[in-house]
């Protein structure tokens, strides 16, 4: 019991101990400033020359979005034709397969976007070959993108008054060479030393000890899964995601990958405070993410460890906490805190099943989700808490009565504006989507889809709301865990998550740039005794207050009918 | 005039990298790997009865059970019940758990039985069981085997193995290599 506390805390020190390098290193590479990595700059050169890339040009905020949106769009053409022929391309030793175009849609979509939605199961549901061209791929791309988006936003607050983001091509392939390529590949080797495999061999057959013939799923698993912790994406090779125990083999795997996910998003917080030299910012932020995260952590921790109270009345012993849908390798404290860790930072990896979560810690889920904004994902972490950032100054300029301002630029009417709609947009995907699908299960349970909604659920009464709830909520959130219990694999939820997970991606990733490149370009104006200054604890404490009061008006009333009355029915 | 160019190039140029050049790297140094990068197998006279770190099923009353699984520890597949707590049918499900371990286990009370022998794994596949379930069988086995008790308690507590570095995790015991030791035993 012990031995499972300190095991976290170790693991969360650990990755605030290794996010400080990385952040000044990753500052160092955008600045173009000597680093250790610089070794690959011939195969930048070559990348350059061959893609026809000019590095020296520079992109306003319109130019960088251009380039930005024309490469996914590309992407999602490529990946969904790729998925919907898999079965007749090579590397397919099991057999499976090609994709429906409904789930060729929404797992396009959901790799694209860096949510990992998996309306599939990673043994039959995709082949070796989709596995590395389409989803590995996608996973890198998605956050090289993540990490540019924020990037171009640090340019635009670095300079008093511009309209350069820099170069979205040079970014965007720096994000790759100098961070994600040669920490995955390290990565891996790790993971493949634990027991992960690496090697291309299919199914194994084996008689078991007992007398059984098994089969054993297996396959290149270990760079997948690298990239997925690292780039915040979080779709597993194999169905139980990191609960596999060829995926997540011993509780050293399972710190090492509770590291990765967090290490880039936490890294990027210390990145922006020595890139546009506002430390003091950077740290008041970290201080923030890190107190909501542990306002969702503690009761999670707490209520895993006390096990299920309705399993208690059965009588029997429950020293390990709540074990359903839990390994006994990781133990509950680390399967808590995992369940905290990918739902804050949109990676949606998983090493117990959230299902079986007890309910306090299904809600703890939820709101990290739909806050979105503790650490966050790869770069969009940071962009979604600059929009809670810009309404905490909006409504500290009212109560004190003065223009708002934000690193020296005036928040004016069209700011504001972007930056409240972009907010209520994930209540309204989330809301709306739950409704919809509630609506479909009480009204047309028996329409003919392949699994006809009064199928859909698992699980009855509130539990059974929460399973669409979540759905909807991992989709606006682009996070990509579920309540795997929810059958999913059908028209409804592939298309209707499917366009969720569109709109939830690059609406708060346009939203920001747009915002950022807006102000970088207005008249810089001193700050003065009358400013208000963003990078106070008072501050601070405004932003958190906004982040709870935005959160609870928009989700309090759909938590209530899912997690919060299970909760109540349990006791 | 060719920027449109620009992302089909690029897009090309990581396919063959992330998709092509990474994982083969990985995978040459995977054959270095315990194992040789395919999974960690276990032999018993020369014959591969399992791999290490996947769980299998054991329902054998000579033999330690491992938890209990959604998929039936087919490892072609994976995944837990995904039961919420509060589900009427899932509780009935582990109370006849609770039942089928009184019956088989005689001398077991209710209240020594822990939670992870009723509940499913989130894998399906766990290949661990806490040290306190293993012990919980120590009696069914010594009785099904007619062996002394001490002699298979001393074989679990040999197959325990710590947390991390004597100070992360939880204990566990592996219940292949655990059932095999057991096999060993004359």
């Amino acid at each position: 019991m012990n031995t499972e506390l300190f095991g976290v805390i170790i693991t969360f020190l650990l990755t605030v101990l290794l996010a400080m390098p990385l952040g000044k290193y990753i500052t160092k590479v955008f600045k173009g400033e000597p680093a250790v990595t610089d070794f690959m700059h011939p195969l930048e050169r070559l990348i350059f020359r061959v893609s026809g890339i000019d590095p020296a040009e520079s992109m306003n905020w319109k130019q960088f979005l251009k380039a930005m949106l024309s490469i996914n769009l590309l992407w999602f053409v490529y990946a969904y034709f790729v998925l919907l022929f898999q079965h007749k391309l090579p590397l397919n030793p099991d057999g499976n397969a090609g994709q429906a175009p409904d789930l060729a849609f929404n797992t396009a979509i959901s790799f694209l976007v860096n949510c990992n939605l998996q309306h599939y199961s990673g043994e039959t549901g995709v082949t070796y070959f989709t596995q590395l061209f389409v989803i590995t791929f996608l996973q890198f791309v998605s956050a090289a993108t993540g990490i540019a988006a924020l990037v171009g936003v640090f340019n635009g607050l670095k300079e008093k008054t511009t309209n350069d983001l820099g170069n979205f091509w040079v970014i965007f392939t720096k994000s790759l060479t100098r961070i994600l390529l040669p920490l995955s590949l390290a990565a891996a080797i790790v993971l493949a030393f634990n027991g992960t495999p690496a090697g291309f061999n299919g199914r194994d057959t084996i008689t078991t000890l007992q007398g059984d013939t098994v089969q054993v799923a297996r396959g290149p698993a270990a760079g997948m899964i690298a990239i997925k912790h690292l780039g915040t994406n979080g779709g597993g090779w194999f169905g139980a995601n990191s609960a596999h125990p060829l995926e997540n083999p011993n509780y050293f795997t399972n710190m090492f990958e509770l590291v990765l996910q967090m290490l880039i998003p936490i890294a990027m917080i210390i990145a922006m405070g020595s890139y546009i030299k506002r430390k003091k910012l950077a740290w008041v932020i970290f201080g923030v993410m890190t107190i909501g995260m542990l306002c969702l952590l503690i009761p999670t921790m707490v209520t895993e460890l006390n096990g299920n109270p309705a399993i208690a009345q059965m009588g029997v012993a429950q020293a390990t906490g709540a074990m359903e849908g839990k390994e006994v390798r990781f133990g509950a404290a680390a399967s808590a805190y995992w369940s905290i860790v990918t739902t804050i930072i949109s990676t949606g990896s998983v090493n117990s099943m959230h299902d079986s979560s007890m309910p306090l810690s299904g809600l703890m889920q939820m709101l990290g989700m739909m806050i979105n904004a503790f650490y966050g994902g790869c770069g969009v972490g940071l962009l979604n808490y600059l929009l809670y950032i810009i309404i905490a100054v909006f409504i500290s300029g009212l109560m004190v009565g003065r223009t708002p301002e934000f690193m020296g630029h005036k928040v004016e009417a069209g700011e504001i504006k972007i930056a409240s709609l972009v907010c209520l947009l994930s209540a309204l995907l989330v809301k709306g989507g739950a409704a919809l699908a509630a609506y479909m299960v009480t009204h047309h349970p028996e329409m003919a889809l392949t699994v006809k909604p009064a199928a859909w659920l698992n699980n009855p009464s509130h539990h059974g709301f929460s399973e669409m709830l979540y759905e909807f909520t991992s989709a606006s959130a682009n996070n990509g865990s579920e309540l795997e219990g929810l059958g999913d694999n059908n028209m409804f939820w592939n298309i209707s998550t499917g366009i969720v997970l569109i709109m939830a991606r690059f609406i708060p990733v346009i939203g920001p740039v747009a915002i950022i490149g807006i102000l970088s370009n207005k008249k810089y104006i001193p700050g003065s005794a009358g400013t208000l200054r963003t990078d106070s604890l008072t501050f601070g404490a405004m932003t958190f207050a906004v982040i709870v009061i935005v959160n609870a008006l928009s989700f309090f009333p759909a938590l209530a009918l899912g997690p919060i009355a299970e909760y109540l029915s349990l006791q | 005039m060719k920027s449109f160019l620009i992302p089909i190039r690029l897009t090309v140029v990581f396919i063959l990298i992330c998709s092509i050049v990474y994982p083969l790297l990985i995978g040459f140094a995977g054959k270095l790997a315990p194992g040789g990068g395919k999974g960690e197998t276990v032999k018993v006279n020369g014959r591969v009865v399992g791999y290490a770190n996947v769980g299998q099923k054991f329902t054998e009353d000579k033999y330690f059970q491992g938890r209990p699984s959604a998929v039936d520890y087919n490892a072609a597949g994976s995944g837990g019940s995904n039961k919420g707590p509060s589900n009427p049918d899932y509780l009935q499900t582990v109370q006849d758990r609770i039942d089928t371990i009184l019956v088989h286990n005689s001398a077991v009370k209710k209240e020594d039985i822990p939670a992870e022998m009723v509940t499913a794994s989130g894998s399906g596949l766990d290949p661990d069981l806490s040290p306190a379930s293993a012990y919980l069988q120590v009696k069914r086995i010594a009785a099904v085997r007619g062996i002394a008790e001490e002699k298979v308690k001393a074989l679990v507590s040999a197959q325990i193995q710590g947390p991390l570095l004597g100070m992360f995790g939880p204990s566990k015991v592996n219940v292949l290599r655990l059932n095999i030791s057991l096999d060993e035993i004359k």
